[in-house]
C-alpha cells in the first residue's frame, strides 16, 4: 500500500501540516503577545491598571475560547473566503487556526509575563524606565524561558487544530487521515498518518524544549 | 552648615485590604540633610518600607508631601517623575537582578534606559563593576553569584545613574553580618567618594550604628525619635528606641557568644 504516490503524499502532508501551523502560530503570536501584554499590564496590579480594558480583553479571549475548533472553522468561513479567496485547503485553513490560536497564546503570555517578580520590575520603575523599556527588557526578557516554552505548547495545539481541519479538506496530515482512515477504511494508512504527526509534535516540542534551557540562566 | 535635601511632609498611608485597613503612615515628617547617611530603624511592620517606597513614589501617599532638592515629587508630570527617578537610586532586599541577564547587562540597564550609547554603556559598567569589586564577574549570571556579590552588581548598577539620593530599604538584611559588614563599608566608601545622600531602612541596630550619621526611630507608622545617632543610642527618649536598644544589645551579644 506505501507506493511512491503515497510517500509523496504522505511528505506533502507533513510539509502542508507545518506549513499550516507555523504560519497560524507566527500570526497567532502577532495578535496575542501584544495582548498578553496588554492584559499583563492592565490587570489590577499591573504596571496600568485599567479595569475596562482588562475586562474586555478578557471577556474576549473568553468568548473565542469556548467556541470549539470545528465549529470555529465554520463561522469564519466567509472571513477566510473573503481574505483567501477559497474556503479549503491549508492556506485557507491559516485563517480559522490563527483566531483560534491568538487568544491561546494571549493567556499562555499573560501567565508567563505575570510569573516575573515583581521586584525586578520595581527595580525598573525606580530607574526610570519607560513602559516599553520595562515590557521588552524585563516582562520578556525575564519571562523567555517561559514563553518559549509556551511556543512548544502552542505549536502542538495548533498543529492538532490543524488536523481537525482535515474534516472540511484542510489539507495536511489530518486531511490524509480523515480522507483515508475515515472514509475510506484504509486503517493502515491512518496509523502511518498518526505516526507522523505524533513525530511532527515531538520534534516541535523538542526543539521548543532545547532552545527554552538553553536560554535560561536562573538558577536551576 | 546642612541644606534639607529630602523634606518629607506630614506623609500618611492606609493600605485597605477587603476590610481590613492598615494606617502604615500616619504624619510622618522628616528632614534629610545633604550628604547625610540617614537611617530609619523600626521593627517589622514599623511602617519603614512604606516610607522609603514613598520617597521614590513608589508607593503614592494619600497625603502630604515629598520634596527633593526643592522639588515637590507629587507634582511632577509622568515624564518629569521618570528623569527625576533617575537620580534617585534605590536597593533592595532581594537584589532584584535581571536573573536572564549578565551581570554587566544588568550594570549597564540603567544606562540603556537613558539611551546611552552602546560602547559608552559598556565602559562606564565595567567602571563600575571594577568599583564594587566584581569586574571578574561581569559575564557571570546573577545566579552564579553569592548574595554579597549579587547586591554589589545592584550597587555598581545603581550607580551608573550617578544619582544624588541612596535609597537602601534592608539592603543587607538577607546577607550574614560579615558580608553586612562589607556592603556597609562599601556604601560608606561611595558616599565619601560620591557625595551621595543615603537613607537606609533597617531592623538592625548595627547597621546603623556602623554607618549612619543621623536616625529616625519609626513605630506603628509615627517617628518616635529623630537625632544624631550618638544622642538617640546614648540617651534614647521614646518607648521604642529603648526597646530597639535592648534588642540590639541582645543580638550583639549572641554574636560574640
Ligand atoms: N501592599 C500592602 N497591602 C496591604 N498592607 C500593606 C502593604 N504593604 C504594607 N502593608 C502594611 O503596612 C504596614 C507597614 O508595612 P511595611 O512593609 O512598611 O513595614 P516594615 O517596617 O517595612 O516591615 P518589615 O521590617 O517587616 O519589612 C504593615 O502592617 C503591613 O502589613
Ligand atoms: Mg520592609
Amino acid at each position: 500500500m506505501l507506493d511512491k504516490e503515497m510517500v509523496k503524499m504522505l511528505f506533502e502532508g507533513v510539509r502542508d501540516t507545518c506549513y499550516m501551523t507555523l504560519v497560524s502560530t507566527f500570526f497567532g503570536y502577532l495578535i496575542g503577545l501584544p495582548l498578553g501584554i496588554f492584559l499583563t499590564l492592565t490587570d489590577k496590579d499591573g504596571l496600568t491598571p485599567n479595569k475596562a480594558i482588562y475586562s474586555l480583553l478578557d471577556v474576549i479571549i473568553n468568548i473565542t475560547r469556548s467556541v470549539p475548533f470545528l465549529i470555529l472553522l465554520i463561522v469564519v468561513m466567509p472571513l477566510t473566503k473573503a481574505i483567501v479567496g477559497k474556503s479549503y485547503g491549508s492556506t485557507a485553513t491559516i485563517v480559522p487556526l490563527t483566531i483560534a490560536a491568538a487568544p491561546l497564546i494571549g493567556r499562555m503570555v499573560e501567565s508567563s509575563l505575570k510569573d516575573v517578580g515583581k521586584g525586578v520590575i520595581e527595580a525598573a520603575v525606580s530607574m526610570g524606565a519607560k513602559t516599553g523599556t520595562i515590557v521588552r527588557k524585563v516582562l520578556i526578557g525575564e519571562a523567555r524561558t517561559s514563553l518559549l516554552t509556551g511556543v512548544a505548547i502552542v505549536l502542538g495545539t495548533v498543529l492538532g487544530y490543524s488536523a481537525m481541519a482535515g474534516v472540511v479538506g484542510g489539507g495536511g496530515l489530518g486531511d490524509i487521515a480523515i480522507r483515508y482512515g475515515y472514509y475510506r477504511y484504509e486503517t493502515g494508512i491512518m496509523l502511518i498518518t498518526l505516526v507522523f504527526i505524533i513525530a511532527v509534535v515531538q520534534v516541535m516540542q523538542g526543539i521548543g524544549s532545547f532552545v527554552a534551557k538553553k536560554f535560561d540562566h536562573r538558577s536551576k | 552648615m546642612n541644606t534639607s535635601y529630602i523634606e518629607i511632609r506630614n506623609l500618611s498611608k492606609k493600605y485597605t485590604v477587603k476590610d481590613n485597613s492598615v494606617e502604615a503612615l500616619k504624619g510622618v515628617s522628616l528632614t534629610i540633610p545633604k550628604n547625610e547617611i540617614f537611617g530609619v530603624i523600626g521593627l517589622s511592620g514599623a511602617g519603614k518600607s512604606t516610607l522609603v517606597r514613598c520617597i521614590n513614589l513608589l508607593e503614592k501617599p494619600d497625603d502630604g508631601e515629598v520634596i527633593i532638592d526643592g522639588q515637590n515629587l507629587l507634582e511632577l508630570s509622568k515624564q518629569e517623575l521618570r528623569l527625576k527617578r533617575q537620580k534617585i537610586g534605590m536597593i533592595f532586599q532581594h537584589f532584584n537582578l535581571l536573573e536572564q541577564q549578565t551581570v554587566l547587562e544588568n550594570v549597564c540597564f540603567p544606562l540603556e534606559i537613558r539611551r546611552v550609547p552602546k560602547a559608552e554603556r559598556k565602559k562606564k559598567a565595567l567602571e563600575f563593576l571594577e568599583k564594587v569589586g566584581l569586574a571578574d564577574k561581569a559575564n557571570a549570571y546573577p545566579s552564579q553569584l553569592s548574595g554579597g556579590q549579587k547586591q554589589r552588581v545592584a550597587i555598581a548598577r545603581v550607580l551608573t545613574n550617578e544619582p544624588e539620593v541612596l535609597l537602601c530599604d534592608e539592603a543587607t538584611s538577607a546577607l550574614d553580618p560579615e558580608t553586612t559588614k562589607n556592603i556597609l563599608n562599601l556604601l560608606k566608601h561611595i558616599h565619601d567618594t560620591m557625595g551621595i545622600t543615603i537613607v537606609i531602612i533597617t531592623h538592625e541596630m548595627r547597621v546603623i550604628k556602623e554607618i549612619c550619621t543621623q536616625v529616625a526611630v519609626l513605630d506603628n507608622g509615627v517617628v518616635q525619635e529623630c537625632g544624631s545617632v550618638k544622642d538617640v543610642f546614648e540617651n534614647p527618649q521614646s518607648k521604642s528606641a529603648k526597646r530597639l536598644l535592648l534588642i540590639g544589645e541582645t543580638e550583639e551579644a549572641n554574636y560574640v557568644g
